[in-house]
């Protein structure tokens, strides 16, 4: 395939040029194309960074009793892979990374509708994420408390929790303006002809993402506020003696942190919900289904938090109210797993790289989202309550579903990024390690949590050893896995064969454009004329 | 309201609802001297909404805006009282 003309006068498009030389043509650049990938990039380092912190607690479980690392570091290493994995690589990923390059372009716009407050949003990830990693060396030592921060431990420990809680506090504010921001340019500046239901799928599950973003990460900051406050003045917010209530504590976690679990797994679900038409040669199936199904996770997904409490000590009639609401949102979860299946009914099926990701997507999710099912119903979780088998399934929806999505998207539009292609043979061969090596170790931790073994121990009874020396097992598999995968995107990043402007045939707008796309995006206002998987009236069949 | 037309509201309007403002704080604290047991709290919540809608439709211009931004506004409101509303679950039938 030929390349298309580019107005810049270049090949390297958006990649090359800039207002400042060098590195500050990228830091201060305020191109959504370019912002996009200052967040891929950081966020892969996070999720490098937690993987090696995953891979140190699974070795060090290979055993009972210590055999890599004391109580101590063990607690600071799972707190600190959690709140690294979720604030730094889960929530912000899809979203801010794909999000910030593809949105303006799936709409016809130039850019974003504030450019300078989204590098505002990048800086500040940055800068909470330096807090976050700044936390392990000052003060008491490492934070121990898990990334819940829950009470009463997190105001008593004398870890160095404060200053955590503020890196997180300072990311909340980063993924709000991210939020602002893409509901701001979805409803001001799509491009004439882009009507709602010309909207890709992508675009409408960011959207429900953004109003979860915008309506529920204030609370999260008031929340980890409140801890700062208690643990500095001893405001007895959340302590009995002083009239505070420490379940009120988990409410105010969860009113956010529940949401935000569908803050990551939304935009996973769009990535997907682009990727299996494309690859299945056929309109998406249930377009407009799939696009409300969207906003009603988003909106369900809010009122379900008290299912992460049921053994707090919360009331009986809450825990029935919550329970019965969780089970509501698998209604608009399992719409969206419908269509897709039924997209791929008779289509002309292609298995690259990014199919397999998204088909892995359903799999590994309909098992997450299945035995999320177990434990939102009250009487089966009291019994698997802060076991492996909760570790299981929320790996199963986090790891298996968003962060297979991020690599499908990683390899479906990486050849728009950059104009270049991977091999395919290696990427084939690294997703097969990563799934079998995934399937290894988590459902090996289902199966250990069933019979018993609590999370967030670093020893355990012997009975325990076979089932977590497969799990270390399946965890080297799939290090396996994620080291080719990374190292085949690097080297086809240098020297990947020229990839074309639209090697996958799709009919969203970013396909139009010279790969990669040029710095100012659309040279002349598109007029949008048919939808985003109309492959007939596109001629790309 | 269109960004090019900005709507201009008079003194005059402004005082009398300052005015408002301090008869609802008047009222707040006389109310507040009388012993009406559960109605206590029901009432001083009622005149701090009365309040909270006057800033925000006049001082903070929500009267004069188009209905797609006060209907968000709106929305951001119901959201936080459904937030609020559904810790009552767990707060009023904890202890029985």
């Amino acid at each position: 395939m030929t390349q298309a003309a580019n107005p810049t006068g270049n090949d390297r498009g958006f990649l090359e040029g800039g207002k400042y030389p060098g590195l500050f043509g990228w830091i201060f650049s305020t191109d959504h194309k370019r912002i996009g990938l200052l967040y891929m990039y950081a966020i892969i380092t996070a999720f490098i960074v937690g993987a090696c912190l995953g891979l140190l607690i699974r070795l060090e479980l290979i055993a009972p009793g210590e055999t890599l690392m004391g109580a101590q570091t063990y607690n600071a290493v799972f707190t600190l892979h959690g709140v690294i994995m979720i604030f730094l690589f889960i929530i912000p990923g899809i979203p801010a990374a794909f999000g910030n390059i593809f949105l303006p372009l799936h709409i016809g716009a130039q850019d974003v509708a504030f450019p300078r407050l989204n590098l505002l949003s990048w800086w500040l990830y940055i800068i909470g994420a330096a807090m976050a990693l700044a936390s392990l060396f000052g003060g008491g030592g490492a934070p121990d408390t898990g990334w819940t921060f829950y009470v009463p431990f997190s105001l008593e420990t004398s870890t160095n929790v404060s200053l955590a809680a503020f890196g997180v506090f300072t990311l909340g504010f980063s993924s709000i303006l991210t939020g602002l921001n893409f509901i701001v340019t979805v409803h001001r500046l799509r491009a004439p002809g882009m009507t709602w239901r010309r909207l890709s799928l992508f675009v409408w599950a960011l959207y429900s993402t953004n109003w979860v973003q915008v309506l529920a990460t204030p609370i999260l900051g008031i929340t980890v506020a409140l801890i700062v406050l208690e643990r500095i003045f001893g405001a007895g917010l959340f302590d009995p003696t002083m009239g505070g209530d420490p379940i009120m504590y988990q409410h105010l976690f969860w009113i956010y942190s529940h949401p935000a679990v569908y803050i990551m797994v939304l935009p996973a679900m769009g990535v997907v919900s682009e990727i299996i038409p494309v690859f299945s040669r056929k309109p998406m199936f249930g377009y407009v289904a799939v696009a409300v199904s969207s906003l009603s996770i988003a909106a369900f997904g809010s009122l379900v938090w008290g299912h992460h409490m049921f053994t707090s000590g919360m009331s009986d009639t809450a825990i029935l109210v919550f329970s019965f609401l969780t089970f509501i949102v698998a209604i608009p979860s399992a719409i969206k797993v419908f269509n897709w299946v039924a997209t791929l009914y008779k289509g002309s099926i292609s298995l690259a790289p990014p199919m397999l990701y998204a088909l892995s997507f359903i799999i590994l999710f309909s098992i997450g989202g299945l035995t999320g099912l177990v434990l939102g119903s009250a009487a089966t979780d009291i019994h698997v309550h802060d076991t492996y088998f909760v570790v299981g399934h929320f790996h199963y929806v986090m790891f298996g579903g968003t962060g297979f999505a991020f690599f499908g998207a990683m390899h479906y539009w990486f050849p728009k990024i950059y104009g270049r292609m991977y091999n395919m043979r290696v990427a084939t061969i690294a997703w097969a390690f990563l799934f079998v090596g995934f399937n290894i170790l988590y459902f090996s931790m289902k199966l250990v949590g069933l019979r018993g073994m609590p999370r967030r121990y670093y020893d355990y009874v012997p009975e325990y050893t076979t089932l977590n020396v497969v799990a270390t097992v399946g965890s080297w598999v799939m290090a396996i896995g994620l080291i080719t995968m990374f190292v085949n995107i690097f080297v086809g990043m240098r020297r990947g064969a020229p990839a074309g402007d639209n090697p996958w045939k799709s009919a969203t707008l970013e396909w139009t454009l010279s790969s990669p796309p040029p710095a100012e995006n659309f040279e002349k206002e598109p007029v949008v004329t048919h939808g985003p998987y109309d492959y007939q009236e596109a001629g790309l069949l | 309201m269109s960004e090019e037309e900005a709507h201009v509201v008079s003194y005059r309007t402004y005082i009398l609802v300052w005015i408002g403002l301090l008869i609802l704080t008047t009222v707040t604290i006389l109310a507040a001297q009388v012993d009406l047991g559960a109605w206590n709290i029901w009432l001083a919540l009622g005149i701090a909404t009365v309040k909270s809608a006057l800033v925000v439709l006049f001082f903070m211009h929500m009267k004069y805006e188009h209905w797609l931004l006060r209907l968000f506004f709106l929305g951001a409101l119901a959201t936080l009282a459904i937030f609020i509303g559904l810790n009552f679950f767990d707060i009023l039938y904890r202890y029985e």
